[in-house]
């Protein structure tokens, strides 16, 4: 295939940012340096990941590489995880093993079924839409638990004192977090189509793929972040439970947002 | 209440101290909390007193010494078995979210119509309150669907923690009455306040909380009433 953007198209396209840290200047923002820096440091992210990718996902290479690569996307957005969620106790280790579960699960059936043959090319991008995608959802439900459990801890109490185990006693806030985390998922799979192409789906046209092969392979990868949003997001917020609750059923305390920064 | 275990102590604390977020919250307090009426904690803000409330059901454990019940220490009871025994109604009043009977049942999932009604009376709640929504309540008709959510469990204990502070006077008396009702039905009672006009009203005993200790005498000695039909203790 004859490359799809040449690096002329690539210093023309930047006018484009050109465009944004202009409208900043213009309205007095004060957000060219960071548009600027932004632009430059994705560019740079994404040569050195297709440099990577190139290597990973030939077809002579190993496939290890790429279940490494995999691995290393995970333990990552962990750590995005802790950084975006810092109220929220130990967050890393239970995202991560959130993300893994969400991996069984979807990889599983993706692979196992052989929807997608189990390649390079096919298992690094498939992980990263979904760890990526899962990622929000495990902040956004994660801080939604901790900030119901906290603003209700009165609430909570009153089960615990009736004789609730700290599970029970948390039902009706881990729903409420869950649905926070995955009603923006569902919304956006309804609007899939009408509102806005999707990602897969536009690069597969504009990469030449035929447009009724690009829906399916999307269909597919929309069916892949709805599965795996929602088992990250319930492995997090069960786990939780078991964290924010001692053994003999009394809630920790939960400092808001500040006090844990401080 | 059998008689014998009348005569006991429901709570006894043993110097017992806890510490919150780096402060003492407790510091070496002990006491003892008849079986028999109302006994109340009295203290100003921050002596402590909600904290010895909570050491009674295990929503907060001691960091040093004992709490014990009936003679068994707190902590080698199972906590939900306790909280059942030893049932707590809280400052602000917690309707879940339901009708007064979804209320009722969480408490008691297997409690039968006239289980509830009885709880409801208890609780100075008479008429059809079963169905209406719990969550649109005045705050004392909430207070008392609270009482009564947790009275239809059958506790032997019920802990008060200020349950009347965002109350008016009218739904106060309501309340104070209703705990007196069942201080004489042999429920186990302790209420914390800071107001001395309270203390006078509802107790029979009065343990006096300052600076995480239990004083030894109340702040003006509690009146024998005799319409509270209890002794002083």
């Amino acid at each position: 295939m004859d490359d799809l953007v040449t690096l002329g198209g690539l210093v023309t396209s930047m006018a484009l940012v050109a465009v944004a840290a202009a409208i900043s200047l213009w309205r007095r923002l004060g957000l060219e340096r960071q548009i600027v820096w932004a632009a430059a440091r994705a560019l740079t992210q994404l040569l050195l990941v297709g440099a990577a990718l190139t290597l990973i996902i030939d077809p002579g290479q190993p496939l290890v590489w790429s279940w490494l690569w995999v691995a290393a996307m995970v333990l990552y957005a962990g750590d995005v995880a802790r950084r975006r969620a810092p109220e929220v106790p130990r967050i890393m280790p239970l995202a991560i093993a959130a993300f893994g579960c969400a991996a069984v699960v979807t990889l599983g059936v993706l692979f196992g079924t052989g929807v997608f043959p189990l390649e390079g090319r096919t298992l690094v991008p498939i992980a990263g839409m979904m760890v990526g995608n899962s990622m929000t959802a495990t902040v956004l439900g994660a801080r939604r638990l901790v900030e119901e459990l906290r603003d209700k801890r009165d609430e909570v109490e009153a089960r615990l004192a009736l004789g609730q185990p700290g599970r029970r006693a948390a039902v009706p806030y881990v729903r409420s977090a869950l649905r926070s985390a995955l009603l923006p998922q569902i919304e956006t799979t309804k609007a899939t189509g009408l509102v806005f192409l999707p990602g897969a789906m536009t690069g597969l046209i504009l990469a030449g793929v035929p447009p009724v092969q690009a829906v399916l392979v999307q269909a597919v990868v929309m069916f892949l972040i709805l599965a795996s949003v929602t088992t990250t997001a319930v492995v997090v917020a069960l786990g939780l439970v078991r964290r924010l609750f001692t053994a003999d059923h009394r809630l920790l305390a939960l400092p808001r947002p500040a006090e844990s920064a401080a | 209440m059998d008689e014998r275990r009348a005569e006991e102590d429901a709570f006894t604390f043993d110097e017992v101290v806890v510490e919150l977020g780096g402060q003492r919250a407790l510091d070496g307090l002990s006491a003892r909390v008849p079986a028999q009426g109302v006994t109340a904690l009295f203290g100003p803000s921050g002596s402590g007193k909600s904290t010895l409330l909570r050491l009674c059901n295990r929503l907060e454990v001691p960091t040093a010494g004992r709490v014990l019940f009936f003679g068994d220490d707190v902590a080698d009871l199972d906590p939900l078995r306790l909280r059942r025994r030893v049932g707590m109604v809280f400052q602000r009043p917690t309707p879940f979210p339901g009708t007064v009977r979804d209320n009722l049942l969480t408490a008691a999932p297997a409690a039968g119509r006239a289980d509830l009604e009885r709880a409801l009376e208890r609780s100075a709640l008479e008429g059809p309150w079963l169905d209406r929504d719990a969550t649109v309540l005045s705050g004392g008709e909430a207070q008392r669907v609270c009482m009564a959510r947790t009275l239809v469990a059958e506790p032997e204990v019920l802990l008060l923690d200020e349950p009347s502070s965002a109350l008016d006077e009218e739904a106060t008396a309501v309340l104070e009455r209703a705990v007196r009702d069942l201080a004489r039905q042999g429920i186990t009672a302790v209420w914390v306040t800071h107001d001395p006009d309270q203390v006078r009203r509802v107790a029979d005993r009065v343990l006096r909380i300052a600076g995480g200790r239990c004083v030894s005498e109340p702040p003006s000695p509690a009146p024998v009433d005799q319409e509270k039909g209890s002794p002083n203790g």
